[in-house]
C-alpha cells in the first residue's frame, strides 16, 4: 500500500487517469454547488408550463423539460443524486464485502464458506437482472435504488477479498506470524487488510462507474426516484415522447452519464496501474 | 583468417535505446564462420553473444539500432539486403535457429506436426519460387509438396530419434519432455536444409545428462550435411566438446578467437586466461575475475576489459587494440600472454 | 468422454448455484414484503381477492413450505400467473426469447468480429495513435448509458436522416414463424424483402447493445494479445522467417483467445442487462420489454418471473461457454 501523496503523484503522471481525476473533481464540485451555479434553481422541481420545452439559448442553457425546468440545472442538480446512490451503494458493498470476505477467506469456517456460496449465487447473474426484482418489491425510491445495488453489488468485494485472503495466507510473513502467535485479530487488520487494499480501491472507483450506469438504468425502467426528482436515467425516459422535436431534452443527462462514468473508469484503471499491477483486467464489472 | 567464410561480420556496431540511456552492446565485432564449421562464440552473460546471434537471424528488438559494420552471409549483405528478399530466401530458410529454451519455443495449444509444418510451407527447400497465394493467410500448402515435406520431415524425425515420429506430429508440445523438445528443435532447425544454423545456448536448459547427448547429435548432423554452426554459450565445457574454433567476448568486444584446442591450452589475452582460471579444477584454485562487468551504457574507452586488467596500461585506455596473431588464432591486446603461457584445460 | 466429465463438473456447481438463485428470488419476493399477495394481485385488488389469492396460491402456509413449492412449481416450468396478461408468465417470455436471443447473438456477431481485430491491431502497434484511440474509445464505449446511446441513434437515423426504421421488428407482416428469428424466418419464407426490413430493424438495437461487449472484447483482446507476445515461442517463430501476420493472426490470436474466452459468459451479462432496457427504446418484443411492461404495470408476478427467467438462461449461457471453453483448449479442462 503506497501513501496517498505518492499515489496521487504517480496517477497524474498518467494523462487518461490524470483526465478521470479530473472528471470526477469536476462532477463532485457541479454537485456541491450545485444550488450556487445552476442559473435556474427555482425552476428544477416546480412546474412552469409557460417554458415548457423551450429549446437550449441564453437563458436555458441545455434547453427546458415538459415541466417548464431548466434541464441544466436539473442536471446539476441530478450529480448530487446519483453520487449519493453511488457512494451510499459502493460505500454498503464494501462495508459488507469486505468484512465477510475477510472472515471467509482467513477463518474458512463453514458459515463463511456458505456465505461465499450466496455471493456465487449473485456473482452468477446480471447485477440489474437482480436489481430490479428488489427495487420492484420496494417500490420506487432513492432510498430502495440504493438498497437494490447495494443488496447485489458486495459478493464483488467479497470476492475480490476472499481470493486474496487465500492467497495471502500461504505467504510466508503471515505463516510467520500465526507460528508467533499473534492474535488472529490483529493478524488479519494489521497485516491481511492492508495488503488488500490497493485492489479494494481499484475495484471501488470502477465500481461507481459501473453502479452509476446500473442505477441510471433503473431510473430509465421507472424504478428509481420518482418524479419530480431530476435523476438522470428517468430525465432520459421521460424525453422519448417529445422526440425528436425537443432533441435537447436526452442530451444533457446522457452526456452527464457519460461525463462521470468515465471518469471513475479512467480514475479506475489509473489506480489498477499505479496500485496494483498484478490487476490486469478491470473492466470485468 | 578463413578464407571465403560462409559468415563474415565485421566491425558490428549495435546498440539499444533504453529508458537509462543508449546501451552500446556490441562495439566493433569480428567473427568469421567456415562452411561446415562449428564455431563458438564464448563470455559471461550480458557480453553481447545473444545480440549478435539475432542480429544474424535478424531478428533484434525494435528498439535496436545498428551503428556500423556489415554482416556477410553467403556473398550477400544481410543489412542491406531488402527485408522481403531476407525474410523469403535466408530467415528460417538458409539461416535456421536453435533456441535457448525448449520448453517456450513451441506454441502450446497447436500440434507439433502442424507448427513444424507451417514452417515448411513457408521454408522448405522444395519450394518452387513460383508458389503464389493470396497474403499470408489464404495461402494453402501444395498437396504434392505437403507430402514429400512431411515424408522428408518424418525421416528427419527418425534421425534425431523421436520415437515413433508419425504419431509424435500429432500431438501437443506438452507431451515432450525437454530434451525430446530440443531434438525437433533440432529438426526443424535442419529440415529447410540450411547452411548456417543459429544456436543460443541450445543446452541450457536441459539436464546435465541431457545436454552431452543433444550436443552430439547436433554436431553428428551438422557434420554429416556440412551445416556451419554459430553456438553461444556462457559454458566452456560445452564449446569444448562441439567446436572447432572459439570466439570470446568480452562487454560487446571479441577479445579472441582461436581453434579449439590453442584456446583451451593457449589462451592470450588475458580475459581468456582469467575466464579458463575460474573454471572448477583439480589441480588449482578457483579464481575469481576480480572487478566487475563494466556498464554498458557507459563502457570504458579503449579497450573494454582494461579496468579489470592486471596487464593494462595508458595506451589501452586511449584506443582498442588491432589484430594480432597467426594460424587463426587471433588476439585483440596491447599485452597479449605469450604462446608458452600453460593453463591446465 | 472427456465432455461428458467436464459437463458433469459443471452441472454440479450449476444445480446449487441455481437453487441458491431460486432461493434469493423467494426471499426478496415473498419475505421481504410486508404482504406479498398484495403485490402480486396488484393495486386495484379489493381486501376478500387478496385472501381468495392467498389461500390460491399457498401464500398463508409456513415459509419453509411456501419454498419447497415454490421449487415444485419451477420445477413444472410454472413462473406464476401475469396480472397484466392473465396468460402463465412462463409462456409469455418464452414467445419472447427468440427475439432477444436474435438481438443479443446480433450484438455478439458485430461486437467479435469488429471487436476482435480491433484489439489485435491495437495490441500489434502498441502506443501508436490508432493505440491510444481505440484505447480511450473502448473506455468510452464502456461509459455510454445504452439507453441514451438508442435515443441518440434513434434520433439520428430514424427520426433525422430516416434510413434506418425507428422500432419493432419488421415492417408490416411477419414471415411464418419457424425458427423465431425474423431474419432468418424471412430467408426460410424466400422473401427477400421482409429479410431485409428484418435485418433494417434489427440493426440500431444490435449496434446500441454492441458497443459496450465491443469496447470489453477490444480491451480484453489486446490484453492478451500483449501478454501472447511476450512469450518465448512468438520470438522463436520469428526466427523461423513465417510471415508475421500469420504469427499474429493465427497463433498469437489463439493463444489470445483461449485465455480470455470465459469472458464471453460475463459479455452475455453485459448484453443481457443491456437487451433489458435497449429493447424498450425500440420496442424490441423481447423479454426486456416485458419486464419494462410488468414494471409500469406494477405486474409483480411478471418481474419475478422474468427474474428467475433472465437469471437461469444466464447462467445456462455461462455453462455452455464453460463447456466450449474445455473444448477449444486442447490441454483438455483447465478447471
Amino acid at each position: 500500500m503506497k501513501s496517498v501523496p505518492t499515489t496521487l503523484r504517480q496517477l497524474m503522471r498518467d494523462r487518461s487517469a490524470a483526465l478521470g481525476f479530473f472528471l470526477v473533481v469536476l462532477v463532485v464540485v457541479a454537485a456541491i454547488l450545485a444550488p450556487w451555479i445552476s442559473p435556474h434553481p427555482e425552476a428544477v422541481w416546480d412546474m412552469n408550463p409557460a417554458n415548457r420545452l423551450k429549446p437550449p439559448s441564453r437563458t436555458w442553457l441545455f434547453g427546458t423539460d415538459r415541466m417548464g425546468a431548466d434541464i441544466f440545472s436539473r442536471v446539476l442538480f441530478g450529480a448530487r443524486i446519483t453520487l449519493m446512490i453511488a457512494l451510499v451503494a459502493v460505500g454498503a458493498s464494501l462495508l459488507i464485502g469486505v468484512p465477510i470476505g475477510l472472515w471467509a477467506g482467513w477463518s474458512e469456517w463453514w458459515i463463511g464458506e456458505a456465505l461465499m456460496r450466496v455471493s456465487d449465487v449473485f456473482l452468477a447473474v446480471p447485477q440489474i437482472v437482480l436489481a430490479i426484482a428488489i427495487a420492484q418489491t420496494l417500490g420506487p425510491s432513492i432510498e430502495n435504488v440504493i438498497l437494490a445495488l447495494s443488496v447485489t453489488y458486495w459478493p464483488w468485494f467479497a470476492r475480490l477479498v476472499y481470493a486474496e485472503v487465500r492467497a495471502l495466507k500461504r505467504e510466508t510473513f503471515i505463516e510467520a506470524a500465526i507460528a508467533l502467535g499473534v492474535p488472529p485479530r490483529r493478524i488479519v487488520l494489521q497485516h491481511v487488510l492492508p495488503n488488500v487494499a490497493s485492489p479494494i480501491i481499484v475495484r471501488a472507483s470502477i465500481g461507481m462507474g459501473f453502479t452509476i450506469l446500473t442505477a441510471a438504468s433503473l431510473g430509465f425502467l421507472g424504478l428509481g426516484a420518482p418524479p419530480p426528482a431530476p435523476e438522470w436515467g428517468r430525465m432520459i425516459s421521460e424525453s422519448r415522447e417529445f422526440l425528436p422535436e425537443t432533441w435537447w431534452y436526452a442530451l444533457a443527462p446522457g452526456v452527464a452519464i457519460f461525463i462521470v462514468v468515465m471518469g471513475f473508469n479512467l480514475l479506475g484503471d489509473g489506480l489498477r496501474d499505479v496500485l496494483d499491477p498484478r490487476l490486469r483486467r478491470s473492466h470485468d464489472r | 583468417m578463413i578464407a571465403d567464410p560462409l559468415l563474415a561480420i565485421s566491425d558490428l556496431a549495435i546498440a539499444f535505446r533504453t529508458g537509462h540511456g543508449v546501451a552500446r552492446v556490441l562495439d566493433g565485432v569480428n567473427l568469421s564462420v567456415g562452411r561446415g564449421r562449428i564455431m563458438g562464440l564464448v563470455g559471461e552473460s550480458g557480453c553481447g553473444k545473444t545480440t549478435l546471434a539475432r542480429a544474424v537471424l535478424s531478428v533484434l528488438a525494435p528498439n535496436a539500432l545498428i551503428e556500423g559494420g556489415t554482416i556477410h552471409f553467403g556473398g550477400l549483405d544481410l543489412l542491406a539486403l531488402p527485408r522481403a528478399r531476407l525474410e523469403t530466401e535466408v530467415k528460417g530458410r538458409r539461416i535456421t535457429f536453435v533456441p535457448q529454451d525448449p520448453y517456450g519455443a513451441f506454441n502450446p495449444l497447436f500440434r507439433v506436426g502442424d507448427q513444424m509444418m507451417e514452417v515448411m510451407k513457408w521454408k522448405s527447400p522444395r519450394r518452387q519460387p513460383y508458389e503464389r497465394g493470396f497474403g499470408p493467410l489464404l495461402t494453402r500448402f501444395p498437396r504434392a509438396r505437403y507430402k514429400t515435406d512431411r515424408e522428408a520431415l518424418i525421416a528427419l524425425l527418425n534421425e534425431v530419434q523421436i520415437p515413433d515420429p508419425e504419431r509424435a506430429l500429432a500431438k501437443l508440445p506438452g507431451a515432450f519432455s525437454g530434451g525430446q523438445r530440443q531434438r525437433l528443435l533440432i529438426a526443424m532447425a535442419l529440415m529447410t536444409n540450411p547452411d548456417l544454423i543459429i544456436a543460443d545456448e541450445p543446452t541450457t536448459a536441459l539436464d546435465v545428462t541431457i545436454q552431452a547427448q543433444i550436443l552430439k547429435l547436433l554436431k553428428r548432423l551438422a557434420r554429416e550435411r556440412g551445416v556451419s554452426i554459430l553456438l553461444t554459450t556462457h559454458d566452456l565445457g560445452t564449446a569444448y566438446e562441439i567446436c572447432d574454433e572459439v570466439t570470446v567476448m568480452y562487454a560487446g568486444q571479441d577479445v579472441e578467437t582461436a581453434p579449439v584446442a590453442a584456446f583451451f591450452t593457449h589462451p592470450r589475452h588475458p580475459y581468456t586466461a582469467r575466464l579458463l582460471e575460474s573454471l572448477p579444477s583439480p589441480n588449482r584454485e578457483i579464481k575469481e575475475i576480480g572487478g566487475e562487468v563494466p556498464s554498458l551504457l557507459a563502457p570504458p574507452q579503449g579497450c573494454r576489459f582494461h579496468p579489470r586488467c592486471e596487464r593494462a596500461s595508458p595506451e589501452c585506455t586511449a584506443s582498442r587494440p588491432a589484430k594480432s596473431g597467426t594460424g587463426g588464432h587471433i588476439v585483440r591486446c596491447f599485452h597479449p600472454l605469450t604462446m608458452a603461457a600453460e593453463v591446465a584445460p | 468422454m472427456r465432455i461428458l466429465a467436464l459437463v458433469a463438473k459443471r452441472l454440479f456447481w450449476f444445480v446449487p448455484t441455481a437453487a441458491g438463485l431460486i432461493a434469493v428470488v423467494f426471499f426478496i419476493s415473498r419475505v421481504i414484503p410486508s404482504d406479498p399477495v398484495a403485490l402480486i394481485a396488484g393495486e386495484t385488488a379489493s381486501r376478500a381477492q387478496i385472501e381468495v389469492l392467498r389461500t390460491k396460491l399457498g401464500l398463508d402456509r409456513p415459509l419453509p413450505v411456501q419454498l419447497v413449492d415454490y421449487y415444485r412449481q419451477l420445477l413444472k416450468g410454472d413462473l406464476g400467473t401475469s396480472l397484466f396478461t392473465t396468460r402463465p408468465v412462463a409462456d409469455d417470455l418464452f414467445a419472447r426469447l427468440p427475439a432477444t436471443i436474435e438481438l443479443t447473438v446480433a450484438a455478439m456477431l458485430i461486437a467479435v468480429s469488429i471487436g476482435i481485430p480491433l484489439g489485435v491491431i491495437s495490441a500489434t502497434r502498441r502506443n501508436s495513435g490508432i493505440d491510444h484511440g481505440l484505447r480511450i474509445a473502448s473506455v468510452a464505449g464502456l461509459a455510454i448509458a445504452s439507453f441514451w446511446l438508442a435515443l441518440i441513434l434513434q434520433l439520428l437515423f430514424s427520426m433525422k436522416l430516416g434510413v434506418l426504421p425507428l422500432q419493432g421488428r419488421i415492417a408490416g407482416f411477419p414471415p411464418r414463424a419457424v425458427t423465431g428469428f425474423m431474419t432468418i424466418d424471412a430467408l426460410i419464407a424466400g422473401r427477400a424483402d421482409r429479410f431485409w426490413s428484418a435485418l433494417a430493424h434489427l440493426a440500431l438495437p444490435a449496434i446500441t447493445l454492441a458497443v459496450p461487449a465491443l469496447a470489453t472484447i477490444v480491451r480484453f483482446t489486446r490484453a492478451g494479445v500483449l501478454d501472447t507476445l511476450g512469450r518465448p515461442f512468438v520470438d522463436y517463430q520469428r526466427a523461423t522467417g513465417i510471415p508475421r501476420a500469420l504469427i499474429v493472426w493465427k497463433y498469437v490470436l489463439r493463444n489470445a483467445l483461449t485465455s480470455t474466452v470465459t469472458q464471453i459468459g460475463l459479455l452475455f451479462g453485459i448484453l443481457l442487462a443491456g437487451a433489458v432496457v435497449i429493447e424498450t427504446v425500440f420496442q424490441w418484443p423481447g423479454i426486456g420489454t416485458y419486464a419494462f411492461e410488468a414494471i409500469l404495470h406494477s405486474d409483480y408476478a411478471a418481474v419475478m418471473g422474468f427474474t428467475v427467467y433472465a437469471g437461469g438462461i444466464f447462467m445456462l449461457v455461462n455453462l455452455l461457454v464453460d463447456v466450449v471453453h474445455g473444448l477449444i483448449d486442447p490441454r483438455g479442462g483447465t478447471a
